[in-house]
Order: structure tokens, then C-alpha cells, then sequence
């Protein structure tokens, strides 16, 4: 059994292809990160996963439950945050299990915000709880870390990752930092021309540093078009 | 805000004086708030010329420049105003008017926001109920009076229905555009995060049309005041358009006054109550 399997996915826009026979893989309980250049197709083919653009061709299958933080919090602005987390699970549950989601990611007092008083990092926080809170078999992260300072960023790759060896869910993280991806993942996927252009295992026991892999780090860079003088 | 850190930043010359607090604090945005609302004080300037009208009216009715009955003096009217509350006249003719808004509201308001949820959330709904609504709101509705009266009699039937009518189209296009205006965004994520088909209905659909059927409901009360004194005009034997009319046949002029006054002043009421409605449903503005 696979947590995810796609074959020949391909998406056109109009006449433009952005996905042009994506196979992958991710085993149950894999935590894999996804990079790209900003246009590469990424949050496209999050959004196959999540089974929310179905006008494709090719097969993506997911087994479980999946659950998603956008690259846009987009939270509902009606319902206070707290609300927010935890509406849409089933069985309901009370705000009790809202509000230590949101002490996971340093928000619990502002459960009962309006969420256009957060600021943008903020906001994302809310998003990953409420992502986070589902326990679901498929995680999928759209560049969850994009709005936050480096401080806060170093404490949700530990929620994250603690969650993750919690729960253990199939994890596919999208970002665009390099070092992320070797912290925190199990393999790197580089996307690139509408396929799976490269791909790195990483083996180095868990807690990593950023030292570890620094090998891979210099490939990785390259597969992005980034050279040695540029990153030195 | 509880701790402020001392200003790290300021600037001083020119008159100009920053002061930046080091927390990256919320913007306070004065300029986009919903409905111009929150501004007490009224700046009594604004009174003068008001007041000058009135005292005007007052010496040109006293004056003799303005007969009676054409236009009677201010005094005169709170006076007989005074009077028509107290034989209970008024009260009467406030009670039969506000009961056909009532009923007439009650009924359009169901209708335009059922028509308008039916063709909101499904494209058939949208097919079978939209081109008729459009093809009658090109109507002047308050053109149908005659037919009113050959259908329902002159009784308070025609009234109501007119001003079911009235409320009925506003609310229907507002209600209507609200719900298609839903953020597809919204909708995708609640989706993925497996809300069923009713949570995204009332989580997400509903509350996102809220802000415009409010419009829809200011604008359709509007228009309900409106039926019921154009309905009145036509015929009636009780209400506050009777009581105009009646009036006009004896030259009353100061008990004209008193029933527009009440009129707008009932508009303004419901107009405030939606207004309260609104800084209450939507909140979440901020
Ligand atoms: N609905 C759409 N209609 C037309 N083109 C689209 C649509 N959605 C995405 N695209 C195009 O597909 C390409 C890939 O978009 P996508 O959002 O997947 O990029 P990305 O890899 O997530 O980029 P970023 O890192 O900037 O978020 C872009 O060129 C975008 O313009
Ligand atoms: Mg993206």
C-alpha cells in the first residue's frame, strides 16, 4: 500500500502544460519535500492531491485522509480563529481541542481573534493548526513557513517534525528554503519542466544539522539553477 | 497593547514628529470601515442653517406669506401632532400602516430570499428562476396598482402585495450575487479539509452572502416605505395615508405635515435597526 501514487499526471492550462508526466511515490508515513522554481507546477500538483482539480490527465491515487495548509492561510473570516481550526472535523469537537492547537503553534491567545486582525504570519499558523489538527494519512504543506521569522520558523519545523513522528503521516512539504527540505525531510523532489527532475534520499539520523548533507545542499542548489558563486 | 517599548525612532524637524513603536503592531484602519459608523459628536455647526429653515417657516406662516392652507407653521404642527396622539387618531392610523409593512416585508422578504438561495446555490435554480425575476424587475412595479386593484379589490390585500413586491426584487439580486460572489478559494480549502456539503454551506456560502443581503434588506425596507405611501395614496380607509388624504379635503395642511413626518420617521427607525443588525452580524470586519 501507498500513501501516494501518481503516474503520466499531466495538467494543461489552455494550451500550456505545467505538469508533464509527474510519477511519484510517497510511502505511508514518508515525509517528502518538494522544490521548485516559483512557477514550476507545485501548488498544482498539490491541489491534484488534495483532489481538488480533477481536469487532468494520468492517475494521482491517495489513500486516507487528506488535509492541506495553503500557501494562503485562506482562513473564513466570519468564525474566530479557534473556530476556525476545528471546524469541518468529524465528530465536531469542543473549543478545548482548538485552543491546544493553537498553543502548538504560539497562538493560543488568539483564539478568539477575528482572523483579519492577525498579521500574515500569523494567519499561517492558524492555517497549519487547523492542517495539523485533522491527523490525517496525507499532509500536504504548500510553503506553510513562508510568512515567518526565523525564530518562530526553527519552532513549527519542530512541530512539525514532532508531529509528524507522532502521528506519522505521509507528509509532502512545498518550499522554496533548500535547508528546510534536508532538516526535515526523508527525500527532496526537484520540479522542473513539469516533471520530477531530481530526486535526493536523505539518511543522516534525526535530529539533523544544518551541517548534514551538505553535499546534497550544493546538488540541490544546482538542480535550481543556483551556482557555487552565488550561495557562497 | 500592554508593553510598549520606548519609541526607537523619531523624528523631529519640520513640525513632523514619528513615532514608530518597535512592535509590528496592527494597522488601524479608520478609512475602510463598513457604513460609515461609530461617529458620535455630531458637530453642531451642522444645525445652523437647519434651524434657520425652521425659524423661516416659522415667520413666514406668522407673517401671512404662507397661508395656512398651503403650508402650516412648524409650531402648529407639533401641536396638532400633539393632539392626533393624544385622541389616539394617530396611534390608529401608525398601527394599520406599520402592520401592512409589516406583513408586506415579511412576505417579500421570504420570497426574494428564497428565489434568491434557490438560484444562488444551483444552476438549475439559476436557469428557471432567474430570466423570469429579470424580465419582471424591468417592470415600474408601482405601475401594477390597477391591476392590484382588479385582482385583489381595494381592500388590504393590493397594499400588502405591493409592498411584497417592492421588497422583494432587492433582496433577490442581492442575495443572489452574494452567494455567487462566494471566494472560490474558500471553497477549494474547506473542500480539501473535508467539510461536507452543508458545513460549506453554512460556514462559508451563507455568511459570505451576509454582507450584501444586508444591503439588499436597507434597500428593500427602503422601497417597502415607499409602496406603502404611493399603496395608500390610491385608497384607503384607515392608515397614515388615509389620514393625509382625509386631511387634504379640508385643507389641513398641518396634519399633512404630521403624517409625512411620522412616515420618515419610521424609515429612519428601520433604517437604524438594519444598521444595528449590521455592526452586529458583521463583526467580523473589524
Ligand atoms: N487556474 C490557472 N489558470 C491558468 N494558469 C494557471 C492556473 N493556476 C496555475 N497556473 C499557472 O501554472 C503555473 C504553475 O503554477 P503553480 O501555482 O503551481 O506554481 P508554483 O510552483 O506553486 O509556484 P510558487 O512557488 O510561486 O508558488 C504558473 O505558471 C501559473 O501561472
Ligand atoms: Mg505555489
Amino acid at each position: 500500500m501507498a500513501g501516494v501514487t501518481v503516474r503520466g499526471l499531466t495538467k494543461r492550462f489552455g494550451e500550456r502544460a505545467v505538469l508533464r508526466g509527474v510519477d511519484l511515490e510517497i510511502a505511508p508515513g514518508e515525509f517528502v519535500a518538494l522544490l521548485g522554481r516559483s512557477g514550476s507546477g507545485k501548488s498544482t500538483l498539490l491541489k491534484v492531491l488534495a483532489g481538488l482539480d480533477t481536469d487532468v490527465e494520468g492517475a494521482a491515487t491517495v489513500d486516507g485522509g487528506v488535509s492541506v495548509a495553503f500557501q494562503q492561510p485562506r482562513l473564513l473570516p466570519w468564525r474566530r480563529v479557534w473556530r476556525n481550526v476545528v471546524l469541518g472535523l468529524h465528530p465536531p469537537v469542543g473549543r478545548d481541542v482548538a485552543v491546544r492547537a493553537l498553543e502548538e503553534v504560539r497562538l493560543a491567545d488568539h483564539a478568539d481573534a477575528w482572523p483579519r486582525t492577525l498579521s500574515g504570519g500569523e494567519a499561517q499558523r492558524v492555517s497549519l493548526a487547523r492542517a495539523l489538527v485533522r491527523e490525517p494519512d496525507l499532509l500536504l504543506l504548500d510553503e506553510p513557513f513562508g510568512a515567518l521569522d526565523a525564530l518562530t520558523r526553527l519552532a513549527m519545523h519542530r512541530l512539525v517534525e514532532g508531529l509528524w513522528q507522532r502521528h506519522r503521516p505521509a507528509v509532502l512539504l512545498v518550499t522554496h528554503d533548500v535547508d528546510e527540505a534536508l532538516l526535515l525531510a526523508d527525500r527532496v523532489l526537484v520540479l522542473d519542466d513539469g516533471r520530477i527532475a531530481a530526486e535526493y534520499p536523505l539518511d543522516h539520523p534525526r535530529p539533523r544539522r544544518a551541517a548534514d548533507h551538505i553535499d546534497i545542499r550544493a546538488a540541490v542548489l544546482a538542480d535550481l539553477g543556483v551556482t557555487d558563486r552565488a550561495t557562497a | 497593547m500592554s508593553q510598549l517599548s520606548p519609541p526607537h525612532l523619531t523624528v523631529t524637524g519640520e513640525s513632523v514628529s514619528v513615532s514608530t513603536l518597535s512592535a509590528p503592531a496592527r494597522v488601524d484602519t479608520t478609512t475602510d470601515l463598513p457604513t460609515g459608523r461609530r461617529r458620535r459628536l455630531p458637530d453642531l455647526r451642522r444645525w445652523i442653517s437647519p434651524l434657520a429653515i425652521v425659524a423661516l417657516w416659522q415667520i413666514a406662516c406668522e407673517t401671512g406669506l404662507l397661508p395656512p392652507d398651503k403650508l402650516s407653521s412648524p409650531w402648529t404642527v407639533l401641536r396638532t401632532g400633539v393632539e392626533l396622539a393624544g385622541t389616539g387618531e394617530l396611534g390608529d392610523a401608525f398601527v394599520v400602516s406599520t402592520t401592512r409593512v409589516g406583513i408586506g416585508f415579511a412576505v417579500g422578504a421570504v420570497i426574494g430570499l428564497g428565489l434568491g438561495v434557490v438560484s444562488g446555490l444551483s444552476r438549475w435554480g439559476e436557469f428557471l428562476v432567474d430570466p423570469p425575476v429579470q424580465m419582471l424587475r424591468t417592470l415600474p412595479f408601482l405601475g401594477l396598482i390597477p391591476l392590484f386593484i382588479l385582482w385583489f379589490g381595494i381592500g388590504e390585500e393590493p397594499k400588502i402585495a405591493l409592498v411584497a413586491l417592492g421588497v422583494a426584487f432587492p433582496l433577490y439580486l442581492n442575495v443572489h450575487s452574494g452567494i455567487r460572489g462566494v471566494d472560490s478559494h474558500l471553497i477549494e480549502a474547506t473542500t480539501a479539509l473535508g467539510y461536507t456539503r452543508t458545513e460549506r454551506l453554512v460556514h462559508v456560502v451563507l455568511p459570505s452572502a451576509l454582507p450584501n443581503t444586508l444591503v439588499g434588506l436597507r434597500q428593500s425596507l427602503g422601497v417597502a416605505w415607499l409602496s406603502l405611501i404611493v399603496g395608500e395614496q390610491v385608497n384607503a380607509s384607515s392608515g397614515l395615508g388615509y389620514l393625509i388624504n382625509n386631511a387634504r379635503e379640508f385643507l389641513r395642511t398641518d396634519v399633512i405635515v404630521v403624517g409625512l413626518v411620522v412616515y420618515a420617521a419610521l424609515g429612519l427607525a428601520t433604517d437604524a435597526i438594519v444598521r444595528l443588525v449590521e455592526r452586529r452580524a458583521l463583526r467580523w470586519r473589524v
